[in-house]
């Protein structure tokens, strides 16, 4: 051992710990206080983006029609950069240390570097917020080339990449030193392998983007003449989508956690889910041809090949996972003496407990909503139907929303008690929160979808065209759609702000957590399950077998009334 | 690993080969195939074949706006262009019969949307995609930009006429 790492060694000795007095895990102060303000951080960018949100949904409900056109560009733009990077990238900061730290009962590795961190992220979050609000970086989430935005705006984004890949780096950091100095036995814990995925994708991930984003930047100072539009693309969404990989990564991580924590339950077989983790880090990257499928100039084999990630091989990453969790949580339930029939399991299940719901719920509308649509979408002929329109939104609020958010907060009420030491204030509050929520954003999701089955356009201010010189009617039920849309965006908005009341509210003015909270209101059934390697033992799983039985139904059916729609379009080719 | 496990990975990968040999089984029967052709080529030279298409074809004007209605010979190069906000020119098609269509902008990004009909392309600058397309029903269809193009996006709106 050389004499820095020893250094490090006693440092680690010295540093500050506390021992949970829910899971018996040491947790260092340092890894928890920036567990915290990542967390922190990342809901009050929720809540902003959040806010944003509803005031699109209003304005695209055509009754409403809120907000004039420039400033719902405007609101859209900052929509899409407070949640889909700000509040998601802020909290996976916090699930990467937390995932290392906590579960792996060891000390942060360079918590200096991990508050350099997140000072850049913040100062790149704001500076691009505020580009946004002044109105001259209207360029959407996407900022596709050659429309322009601000030049800090560009920064902004580099700043917080750079931040979060200082994280990443953390976050490897602390798995050598728990390696080094032996703070768990055998492998790591699945909860840390899934997060050590969604780290190894976001190095990627944060790669490609400080390829396109450094090159704008420096053409939007003028340093550099042009940038190829398509280039552009293809390599945006090397970032743009490999991100929503670590949220996939993250999230499902965060399903296997809560269910071991709240109830004990161990993956059907480890290596299966490590494999489908894998599965992950080999073929997701490919998906940013998604985004390239209504592109001229690329060949179908290049479509072909990458759209299904080699042979579908990511989603059958998530469709194991699919199996695994709600298995997981079956043969827990079954172990715990709910084994009458085949859906007693699932009756007795933890509804009331919002970390369990929030999981749930996320599990299955993942699936359903968010999966299903994004194989028919990423099609490659499919695809034509659908390209920027609504249905591009709907599909991606089923995966980023009810997948990655409902997760996230789903794993808040547990980081509350649990990291922040606070009793949840309203619990009757935070319990309907997951289902307000879910149902909100269900209905957007499919409305949106719905609309765009029909051709509405996405990212647009006025689908009657009224001041246009030419016109088109898109048909009634498109509008009634919209009317919908609004009306669960709405749905949507209340549920978050439930969220963020009771969040915030627990943490001003919760009751701390101390031995007799612990002993009357326990929020940890099995911690063992969560950081440790194993799997579950014999088992049987009919409710499961049920439950993906319906979903593998759904997804043939739905799929091929797609192909069935594509053929009724004017022939091309 | 238990057997449920290994019957539900089985039966998701075959499901994987069949929707990769779905796309690939459609380049093959299925009518509805992007091209694969495209050209660089700059905004003033598509701007030129597209006038000098619409010079040769121009049947009318619609109605108040001076907007050249293009009726190109079946079977012919038709060109459309995007540009800040507006499509250019109105084409008017034979059902029936096919056409060589050619898309390019004259500056940012922008979507060809055409409705009802729901065919979704994306139009970049300095590209000309080009793909045959046969119209299959008469009528009036809307060609809505999809790709968000600044303040006038929303007004973005072209026209195809489809006549028997």
């Amino acid at each position: 051992m050389s004499a820095t790492t020893a250094e490090d060694v006693i440092a680690g000795i010295e540093e500050k710990y506390r021992t949970c007095l829910d899971t018996g895990l040491k947790v260092y102060e340092k890894a928890e206080t920036l567990i915290k303000i990542n967390a922190v951080t990342a809901v009050v960018f929720l809540a902003v983006g959040g806010f944003f949100g509803v005031l699109v949904a209003l304005t695209r409900w055509p009754a409403v029609h809120l907000l004039p056109a420039e400033l719902f560009y405007l609101v859209l733009t900052a929509h899409g950069a407070a949640v889909l990077l700000f509040w998601i990238i802020f909290f996976e900061i916090a699930v990467l240390y937390f995932a290392s730290a906590i579960i792996l009962n060891c000390r942060l590795a360079a918590p200096k570097v991990a508050w350099l961190g997140y000072v850049l992220m913040l100062v790149g979050s704001l500076l691009a917020t505020v580009a946004v609000l002044q109105g001259e970086s209207s360029v959407m989430f996407t900022s596709y080339v050659p429309m322009q935005a601000a030049p800090n705006f560009y920064l902004g984004l580099i700043l917080f990449a750079v931040g979060a890949l200082l994280g990443c780096f953390v976050f490897f950091g602390t798995l050598v030193i728990a390696k080094e100095e032996g703070t768990y036995e055998g492998s790591i814990p699945l909860v840390t392998f899934g997060a050590l995925t969604a780290a190894i994708i976001a190095i990627f991930t944060i790669a490609s983007g400080a390829i396109i984003l450094v090159p704008t930047w420096l053409w939007s100072l003028g340093l550099i003449s042009e940038i190829d539009s398509v280039t552009y693309k293809l390599v945006w969404w090397g970032m743009g989508h490999s991100s929503q990989q670590v949220n996939v990564s993250a999230q499902v991580s965060i399903w296997y956690v809560i269910a071991a924590l709240v109830l004990g339950a161990k993956p059907l077989s480890e290596k299966v889910s490590r494999t489908a983790f894998l599965l992950y880090i080999l073929f997701l990257q490919l998906a940013c041809a998604h985004h390239m499928l209504a592109e001229p100039g690329i060949s179908s084999e290049w479509k072909v090949f990458n759209t299904s990630y080699a042979f579908y091989l990511a989603v059958l990453g998530s469709m194991i996972h699919g199996m695994s969790v709600p298995g997981a949580v079956e043969a827990a339930q079954r172990r715990r003496g709910f084994d009458k029939g085949i859906f007693g399991w699932l009756r007795h299940a933890p509804w009331s407990n919002p970390a369990f719901s929030g999981m749930a719920l996320s599990v299955v509308l993942f699936g359903f909503l968010g999966g299903i649509s994004g194989v028919v979408l990423g099609t490659e002929q499919i695809n034509l139907l659908m390209h920027n329109t609504l249905y591009v939104p709907g599909h991606f609020h089923a995966t980023v929303v009810l997948g990655t958010t409902l997760a996230f907060m789903a794993i808040t009420y547990l980081v509350v008690p649990l990291i922040f030491r606070r009793e949840l204030i309203w619990p009757r509050m935070a319990q309907w929160q997951p289902y307000v929520f879910a149902i909100g954003v269900a209905g957007t999701s499919l409305f949106m979808m719905g609309a765009g089955t029909l051709g509405v356009s996405r990212r647009h201010w006025d689908i009657t065209f009224s001041e246009a010189a030419l016109s088109f009617d898109y048909p009634g039920m498109a509008f009634l759609m919209m009317g919908l849309n609004g009306i669960f965006g709405v749905i949507a908005g209340i549920g978050g702000l439930m969220f963020v009341l009771v969040v915030v509210g627990s943490l001003l003015f919760g009751k701390p957590r101390g031995a007799a909270e612990v002993k009357a209101n326990p929020v940890v059934a099995g911690g063992e399950a969560a950081s440790t390697y194993g799997s579950e033992g014999t088992l049987k799983l009919p409710g499961t077998i049920t439950l993906v039985s319906i979903f593998f139904l759904a997804f043939v059916l739905y799929y091929f009334i797609n192909w069935k729609f594509l053929s009724e379009v004017w022939p091309l080719s | 690993m238990h057997w449920p496990e290994i019957i539900w990975i089985s039966i998701a990968f075959v499901w994987g080969l069949v929707m990769f040999l779905a796309m690939i089984y459609w380049h093959i029967e299925g009518e509805q195939n992007l091209s694969n052709e495209a050209y660089r080529i700059t905004p003033d030279a598509f701007a030129e074949k597209t006038e000098a298409m619409a010079e040769a074809y121009t049947v009318r004007e619609e109605g108040e706006t001076g907007i050249p209605v293009v009726h190109p010979p079946p079977g012919s190069e038709v060109y459309m262009l995007a540009r800040l906000w507006e499509w250019c020119p109105i084409l008017e098609l034979e059902k029936g019969q096919s056409y060589r269509l050619h898309l390019s902008s004259m500056d940012w990004q922008h979507g060809f949307s055409l409705q009802p009909t729901n065919i979704n392309l994306q139009v970049h600058p300095n590209y000309e995609m080009v793909l045959t397309i046969t119209p299959t029903e008469t009528g009036v269809f809307g060609v809505v930009c999809n790709e968000f193009c600044g303040i006038g996006h929303h007004d973005m709106v072209g026209r195809i006429y489809v006549v028997e």
